[in-house]
């Protein structure tokens, strides 16, 4: 193992398949650079095998979230200077998801529980009707307004201890997602959605160790969003509203 | 877990944490009064509060734990939900035997 240049990054990429290995690299060091700038260096310039994800660049698509040093990040707006440790990186695709190949793992999973705890907005109008008026300062839309700005990048479903240990669990962002909707007056799915994020695997599987909001790049609470569904589906089931 | 294993959960430490405290208190009470584990029994044996008490001390902490051992197990052995589940029911019952024969040798005269 050598020691990186004066000036170059010691780079280490995750290589292959889940039974791959980290593959060393020497990457310049520039100013500015992102964690995805070293990528796309090493892709462009040193090997063109390597494969991993991006659209944006500018933290908006929630495509090329990896896990660096050990931490799932939205790389395109992550500065190496802020994350290399000694000028190392150790770049991995995101945990608690299968891996497709190098940097790029399966979203499949998220987003098939993302739809599985009713992420799906339900219209109760058509397009024909008028547009319904919501003022921003109503009490449901300022919580639902808390949590939509979420770019289903997976940050906190690679991050989330729960997710890794339970099989079943649908992870903060479908429940964030959830949450948003429940509090969406123009949704028409509510009790379909309160039944799907109150049976096992959903949010009273959550543990509450809060890694989701520490790791958000977006810095919303999903583990608030999570706590509200806890609050509400428990309502509902004293209500009688709600059979687990 | 589900939002009704959740509620019994949460409710069985809702009604714990003032027993809890309430079985200190009392501890604390027998240990500078110097009672004996006589004066003890003599005080319990035949009382229908503190066999009411203890009772509802035994259930809770019973279906607590088993709730708690049910998702560890799940989560962290390869039992699954179903193996799981059993195991903690087996624990629950287990532990809610011991509780029922350690208030039954307190308070039946």
């Amino acid at each position: 193992m050598s020691e990186a240049a004066a000036g170059d990054l010691s780079v280490s990429i995750w290589r292959g398949g889940a039974d791959g290995a980290f593959a060393r690299y020497q990457v310049p060091a520039r100013a500015s650079q992102t964690v995805l700038d070293v990528v796309t260096h090493v892709q462009r310039h040193i090997d063109p095998t390597l494969s991993y994800r991006f659209a944006c660049r500018v933290g908006m698509c929630g495509s090329c979230a990896m896990t660096v040093n050990g931490r799932p990040r939205w790389t395109c707006r992550t500065h190496v200077s802020k994350v290399a440790e000694g000028g190392r990186l150790e770049i991995a695709p995101l945990a608690n998801l299968p891996v497709i190949k190098d940097l790029a793992a399966d979203m499949s999973p998220f987003f098939e529980k993302w739809q599985a705890a009713g992420g799906a907005f339900a219209p109760t109008l058509s397009r024909a009707d008028p547009v319904e008026p919501i003022r921003p300062s109503e009490p449901d839309r300022v919580v639902a307004d808390a949590g939509i700005e979420c770019i289903n990048c997976g940050v906190c479903y690679a991050g989330c201890d729960t997710v890794r240990w339970n099989a079943a669990y649908v992870g903060p962002a479908a429940l964030n997602r959830a949450w948003t909707l429940m509090n969406d007056r123009r949704d028409g799915a509510q009790r379909e959605r309160l039944a799907a994020v109150a049976a096992d695997g959903g949010c009273h599987a959550c543990h509450s160790h809060q890694s989701c909001q520490d790791f958000c790049p977006q810095s919303l609470s999903p583990t608030g969003a999570i706590s509200g569904l806890k609050r509400m589906a428990m309502k509902a089931y004293l209500r009688g509203e709600l059979k687990p | 877990m589900n939002v009704r294993l959740y509620l019994w959960q949460r409710g069985t430490a809702a009604l714990m944490a003032p027993l809890v405290l309430i079985h200190v208190a009392v501890m604390f009470y027998a240990t500078r009064q110097g009672l004996s584990a006589a004066d003890i029994l003599g005080r319990t044996r035949g009382s229908v509060a503190w066999g009411l008490f203890y009772a509802a001390f035994v259930a809770a902490a019973a279906i607590h734990a088993g709730i708690g051992i049910r998702t560890i197990l799940a989560e962290w052995t390869p039992l699954g939900a179903r193996g799981a589940a059993l195991a903690a029911s087996a624990f629950a019952l287990l532990l809610a035997g011991l509780g029922a024969r350690a208030v039954i040798a307190v308070v039946m005269p």
